[in-house]
This record gives structure tokens, C-alpha cells and sequence, in this order.
């Protein structure tokens, strides 16, 4: 095991959560270790299906059950080992300690409590605030997300709010309570541009004030690239590489990161005549190949592929990868010179 | 505020002749009273859209979500009866046509969706699905020759012709978008709304999908009507661009110009915040930061619907509507301070 560093706030270990479907055993999430620091931010990237969600959610405490369940491992957060708590003291943890803003705000805010109720309950019962206080707090959180006259908006209820205002109250409920830790579930996805870089920059100046730790889960390369401290790259349940945020992207060491940076389009790059994708199509996780998950659409792959699973490991420092040819992998595509930067 | 765009390209294709134009197109839906009290309201979701698309080309949409997009779109489908305007393919009224002349058009216009889940019948093979829109269009009478085609079709998009005796619920994310593309394609349509067609796609499929549907643009060549919110995309993809606010078109031209030099405030705010995957660059530079809200097209401001978040308003700005003026050749902005 990687020894801890002091400030580390949460520390996931070896997380296996697995699902019980028609379809046989859903391994989503497959031995996972990451970890994160106090004022940190730290991104979940990877495929659709790969287990991001069902991490943080394994986190909360909140796989749907039955057929869900976290199988192993351990979840450290300030010196508690979350998979120990009984349901109360996950519920004092929940919200008060941790929050978590999920993928769809519509579906996670209640449409008949006021927002103004739905934000003062959980400052009444985590931090025993009296109605007034809870609703100078609840002003006070509007805010900070950018939502103005909050005297006024905390009367209404979450249908009369924008798409944009929506994922801003979710984060507003979400830093009520002052939680150590943020979980935020694509939290700007569908969103313009320009509104999603304004909830961005809100997280990342909530973390230099107050020193709240945030984890970001997406799979939007760039929003990683600007907001990300460190980066844990997910397929198929694991790991397969992980780093400082620049280590990852000057010197991808997975064949799948590599793909990923490849692929994407970029706006301070010509345009190329034709894009480079990723061949093949995402796994079935009910029915992974014996040796890595990946072996199937590599470019790279050889024999021992197909037949070991290759281990998370160093590649220089704490620059992590799982791939059997980390260290031959060519660089991402010879760039033309270093260009002109957008302003 | 550019965005490189600096070394040399070839030139867009010939323009071909202009395949559609929409004039003036305005679609508004009327809201009763109903559920929350209130008086009834009108949603201006497409007010006074003007753009033209040449043969063989690609136009990007983009702009924020609600802004119009897909009811512009629905409107050239015939999906959607427009409020006014007109909406000219192959020189003829869309909005003018008798059910006859419909049912040809229906077969030349073809859209592609974003959700490859819903758009398919999970009750029909993919071959029964290919099949459809050729019999109803009488496109290839006979049987037999139409499971040649179906099969044809199957290999044009890259899935494997036994692929035809599967349902929906069997294929991944990005082979349903494929049967989406080949159903498009079935009844040799000229012009191809795609609406966001990568949007719900894994990154790594997204680029199989873009380049699937630029070489099918050469080997057929298709016109496209491309929705899409990923900018880097739509400037990969499109031949020029139009961005909408909130009912309207802001600016409209080439790609490049677009690109290299926006000229309206809220493109110019679009691209400076579009992050760059590359933490060396993201972490030195300079972004334009929005203040505001999107306002709902229920209540659109005043004036330039812009204002409220625009850095550069002026108290003119609160009054005037700007139009849409072609401030350089083939350059159209709806800014009064540009
Ligand atoms: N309630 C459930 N029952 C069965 N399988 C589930 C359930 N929830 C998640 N899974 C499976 O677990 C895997 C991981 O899902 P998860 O939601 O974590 O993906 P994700 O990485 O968040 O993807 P996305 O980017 O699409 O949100 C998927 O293959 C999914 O099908
Ligand atoms: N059938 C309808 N009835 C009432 N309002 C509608 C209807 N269809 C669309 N609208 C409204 O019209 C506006 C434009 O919607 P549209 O779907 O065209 O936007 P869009 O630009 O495609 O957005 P997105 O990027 O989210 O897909 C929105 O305010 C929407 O709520
Ligand atoms: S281990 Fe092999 S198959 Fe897996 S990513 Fe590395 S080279 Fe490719
Ligand atoms: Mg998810
Ligand atoms: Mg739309």
C-alpha cells in the first residue's frame, strides 16, 4: 500500500462494489485505490459505464440495493473507515462532512420543499442552526454560487430555476454545511461553456478559501485540464493510469489515455483532416476478456496482454500506470510547434 | 481573443448552389395558464432565424441549451408547423407544399438524433428498421433488392451486415448511432439534420462517429445541419457556423472567421471559455468571464437579449434590437457595437 501522505482526507482502498444482474456479476468497481488531500482537486475520468459514479456513490453509502453492494476494501476518511459506519453515523457524515452533487440535478432536488427549505433542513440538523440562522446561511450560500437576491429565490421551488441555477443550488446545498469533501458527478454537463466555467471557478475558489477538497468526476478532457490537481484515469472498473494532472497529459503512459487525448478535437491545434479514434467499442463488463480490459481495441498490445492483467505501477514518481508496454508507448502525436494560445 | 487557426488550410469545397434557405423563421410556443397559476405565456424559441446552406456543405449550430436549436431544426423536418417565415429547399416553400409534394421532401430532408436509445423501435430488427423508409418511399420497389441495399447500408456505416437480424437492446451506444446513420441514409436524402449525434456517445466512439459522417458527406455528398454544444467539434466538422442566443442568431460566417476573429460578444465569451486539454496552456491563460444568468425565452430581456451578460452593453443596448447585419463579406453579426 502507498504510505499516506498527512493531509490525506480521504483514502480509498482497494474498493470492490458489484452488481447482481440478469446478466451475471457486474464488476463496477474493481479494486480501486486513489486518494485525496485536503484542498485538493482531484478528477475521475474514463468510458461510460467504467465505475465512476457507482464510486462515489460506493462513498456515500448510497449503492442501490440489493442488487448492489460494495464487496471490499476499505474508504478512510479522518481516520474512520466509512465501511464500518453503522447507517446513522454515515447520515451524520452525509451531507454535514461529505457532499455530493449528483449527475442530474433535477432528479436529486425534491420538487414540492421550497429551495430555501431544501438548503435550511440540512444546516438545522447537521450543524443545530435555529430557523434564523439557517436562513442567513442559506442566503449566504446563494451567493457564493452566484445566485442573487436570495431572500427572494429561497421561497421558490427548484422548476422556477434555469438548468444552470439548478446544478448551481445543488452545489449551494452541497457547501451549506462547510463538508471537507465535495463529490461532484459531472457537474456541468449539458451546460454552455460559459456557465460551466463559472461553477468551475466558484469550486476551485471554494477550495482556496476554505480549503475544501473537491473530486470531479467527467469526461471532458478539458474541464479536467484546467480544474484538475491530479487525475485517476478509469476502464472497466480500474485504474489504469494515474498522475498530477501534467504528467497525464504531457506524458500519457496508458494506451488509453493516450487514445483519449488523441481523439478529442482541440480548438488551439489546426484542424486535422480526419480525427484519430479509439477503434473498437467500450466492454461489456459482464463479460471482460482474461488479461487487461483494454487488449481488445490496443494498438499496442502483445501476447501477455491477453493472458495477465498488468498491475497499477509506477512509471516515474507517483505518475501511475497499468499497462504491460507503459514504458515504449510513443508520446501524444508530435504537436506543430508550440501555437499561438487562445486568449 | 484568437484561436489559432493559423496555418494554411484548403480552402472550403466549391460552394455548391444554395440547397436550403430559411427566412425570417420564427417558431412560438403558446403556454396556457395552467399549473402554477399565471397568465398564459409565449415561449419565443425560434425568433426571426435567417440562414442559408449551400450544397455539400456543413453548418454548425451551436449556443446554449433552450436557445432554439432543435425547434429550428424540427421546423425545416416539417416536424413543426412555424409561426412565420419561410424555410426554401431545392427552391420551393416548405411551409407552402401540398401533402404530396410533402412526402417527396420528407425523403430528401433526413435527421439524425442525439439519443440513439430512444429514436430506435426496440421492437424492430435493424434490418426491418432499414427497411421501412425505403418501402413507404417506394425508394427500391422490390423486396429482394431492398435486403441487398439493407445490407449495403450496413457496411456503408461500418457494422457488419448479419448485424440486420438484431435488435436495438443488443447493439452498444455507438453501433445504435450507426443504425441511426444508415436509417438517414436509406432513403438518399441531400440534406441531413444532425442533432448533438455525438452528444450522448462515449468520448473514445465520439471520433468514429465524426469521421464516419465526414466521409459519408464525401461519398454521397450529403449537406449537413450540425447541432452540436462541444465547440471544438463543430469547428472540426462544419464549414461555417451560426451561434444562437436565446431565440436568435448572433453571428453567423465561416469557420475560420469565426474562429480566428468573433465578432459578437457572446461568441467571443463561448470560445474563451472552452477549456483546452492541455494543463500547461489552461494554466496561463486569460479567459473572458460571463456574469448572469441565460434568461428564459419565456421572458426574453429587452433590447439585445445579449445585454444582461454582455461586458461591452451600453445603454443603447437595453432598447435597440440589433439586426442581424453583414458586417463583412459573408460576416453577419447582431451587434449594434460591432
Ligand atoms: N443499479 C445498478 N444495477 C446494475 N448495474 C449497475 C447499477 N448501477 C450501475 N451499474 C453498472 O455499473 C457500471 C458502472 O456504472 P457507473 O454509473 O459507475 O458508470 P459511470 O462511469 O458513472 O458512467 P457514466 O459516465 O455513463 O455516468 C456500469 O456498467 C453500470 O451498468
Ligand atoms: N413543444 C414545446 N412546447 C413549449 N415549449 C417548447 C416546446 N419545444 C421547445 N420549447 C421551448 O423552446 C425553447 C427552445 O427549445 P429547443 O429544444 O429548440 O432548444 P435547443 O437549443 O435545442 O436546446 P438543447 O441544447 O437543450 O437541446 C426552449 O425554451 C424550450 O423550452
Ligand atoms: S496492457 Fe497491453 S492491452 Fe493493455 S493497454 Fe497496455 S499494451 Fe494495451
Ligand atoms: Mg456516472
Ligand atoms: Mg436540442
Amino acid at each position: 500500500m502507498t504510505d499516506v501522505a498527512a493531509d490525506t482526507l480521504l483514502d480509498v482502498r482497494d474498493l470492490r462494489t458489484e452488481f447482481a444482474t440478469s446478466h451475471g456479476v457486474v464488476r463496477a468497481v474493481d479494486g480501486v485505490s486513489w486518494d485525496v488531500r485536503a484542498g485538493e482537486t482531484v478528477a475521475l475520468v474514463g468510458e461510460s459505464g467504467c465505475g465512476k459514479s457507482v464510486s462515489a456513490l460506493s462513498i456515500m453509502g448510497l449503492v442501490a440495493r440489493p442488487a448492489g453492494r460494495v464487496v471490499g476494501g476499505e474508504i478512510w476518511f479522518k481516520g474512520r473507515d466509512l465501511l464500518k459506519l453503522s447507517e446513522d453515523e454515515m447520515r451524520d457524515i452525509r451531507g454535514r462532512e461529505i457532499a455530493m452533487v449528483f449527475q442530474e440535478p433535477m432528479t436529486s432536488l425534491n420538487p414540492v420543499l421550497t429551495v430555501g427549505r431544501q438548503i435550511t433542513e440540512a444546516c438545522e440538523i447537521h450543524l443545530g442552526y435555529t430557523p434564523t440562522q439557517a436562513h442567513a446561511r442559506a442566503v449566504e450560500v446563494l451567493g457564493f454560487v452566484g445566485i442573487p437576491d436570495g431572500a427572494r429565490r429561497l421561497k421558490q421551488y427548484p422548476h422556477q430555476f434555469s438548468g444552470g441555477m439548478r446544478q448551481r443550488l445543488m452545489i449551494a446545498i452541497a457547501l451549506s454545511c462547510r463538508p471537507d469533501l465535495i463529490l461532484a458527478d459531472e457537474p456541468t454537463t449539458a451546460l454552455d461553456v460559459t456557465i460551466q466555467a463559472q461553477i468551475l471557478d466558484l469550486m476551485k475558489d471554494l477550495s482556496r478559501q476554505f480549503g475544501t477538497a473537491n473530486l470531479i468526476i467527467t469526461h471532458n478532457l478539458g474541464v479536467v485540464a484546467r480544474y484538475a490537481d491530479r487525475v485517476n484515469v478509469m476502464y472497466a472498473g480500474k485504474i489504469v493510469e494515474r498522475g498530477t494532472a501534467r504528467e497525464i497529459y504531457a506524458n500519457p503512459r496508458h494506451p488509453y489515455t493516450l487514445g483519449l487525448l488523441r481523439s478529442v478535437p482541440r480548438l488551439d491545434e489546426p484542424k486535422r483532416a480526419r480525427l484519430d479514434p479509439i477503434q473498437g467499442q467500450p466492454p461489456d463488463l459482464t463479460r471482460l476478456p482474461p488479461g487487461c480490459a483494454f487488449a481488445p481495441r490496443c494498438a499496442f498490445a502483445i501476447d501477455r496482454c491477453r493472458a495477465e492483467v498488468p498491475p497499477l505501477t509506477s512509471v516515474g514518481g507517483a505518475h501511475q500506470s497499468a499497462c504491460w508496454v507503459a514504458d515504449s508507448l510513443p508520446g501524444v502525436a508530435a504537436k506543430p510547434v508550440a501555437e499561438q494560445v487562445p486568449a | 481573443m484568437s484561436v489559432a487557426e493559423n496555418l494554411p488550410e484548403a480552402p472550403p469545397q466549391a460552394a455548391g448552389d444554395v440547397i436550403l434557405e430559411v427566412r425570417d423563421l420564427t417558431k412560438h410556443f403558446h403556454l396556457g395558464g395552467g399549473l402554477f397559476g399565471g397568465p398564459p405565456a409565449v415561449v419565443k424559441a425560434v425568433d426571426g432565424v435567417s440562414f442559408s446552406i449551400r450544397r455539400g456543405e456543413t453548418l454548425g449550430l451551436v449556443g446554449e441549451s433552450g436557445c432554439g436549436k432543435t425547434t429550428t431544426g424540427r421546423c425545416i423536418l416539417l416536424l413543426e408547423q412555424p409561426t412565420g417565415g419561410q424555410v426554401i429547399f431545392e427552391g420551393k416553400d416548405l411551409t407552402k407544399l401540398s401533402p404530396a409534394e410533402i412526402r417527396v421532401v420528407r425523403r430528401k430532408i433526413q435527421v439524425i438524433f442525439q439519443d440513439p436509445y430512444s429514436s430506435l423501435n426496440p421492437r424492430m430488427t435493424i434490418g426491418q428498421m432499414l427497411d421501412e423508409p425505403m418501402a413507404v418511399h417506394g425508394i427500391v420497389p422490390e423486396r429482394r433488392a431492398r435486403q441487398d441495399r439493407v445490407r449495403e447500408l450496413l457496411t456503408v456505416v461500418g457494422l457488419l451486415p448479419s448485424m440486420a437480424s438484431r435488435y436495438p437492446h443488443e447493439l452498444s451506444g455507438g453501433q445504435r448511432q450507426r443504425v441511426g446513420i444508415a436509417r438517414a441514409l436509406a432513403t438518399e436524402p441531400s440534406l441531413i439534420i444532425c442533432d448533438e449525434p455525438v452528444s450522448a456517445l462515449d468520448v473514445s466512439i465520439q471520433a468514429q462517429i465524426v469521421n464516419l459522417l465526414e466521409n459519408l458527406q464525401e461519398q454521397f455528398h450529403l449537406t449537413y445541419l450540425f447541432v452540436a454544444h462541444d465547440l471544438s467539434v463543430v469547428r472540426h466538422i462544419s464549414d461555417r457556423v451560426a451561434v444562437m442566443y436565446l431565440g436568435k442568431v448572433a453571428e453567423i460566417t465561416d469557420r475560420t472567421a469565426l474562429y480566428a476573429e468573433p465578432l459578437h460578444p457572446y461568441t467571443q465569451a463561448l470560445l474563451s471559455a472552452v477549456p483546452i486539454p492541455d494543463p500547461e496552456i489552461e494554466s496561463h491563460r486569460q479567459r473572458m468571464v460571463l456574469g448572469g444568468e441565460v434568461p428564459s425565452a419565456l421572458n426574453p430581456p429587452s433590447g439585445c437579449v445579449f445585454h444582461p451578460r454582455c461586458p461591452i452593453a451600453i445603454e443603447d443596448c437595453k432598447r435597440i434590437v440589433p439586426e442581424v447585419r453583414e458586417v463583412r463579406p459573408g460576416h453577419r453579426v447582431a451587434c449594434i457595437r460591432v
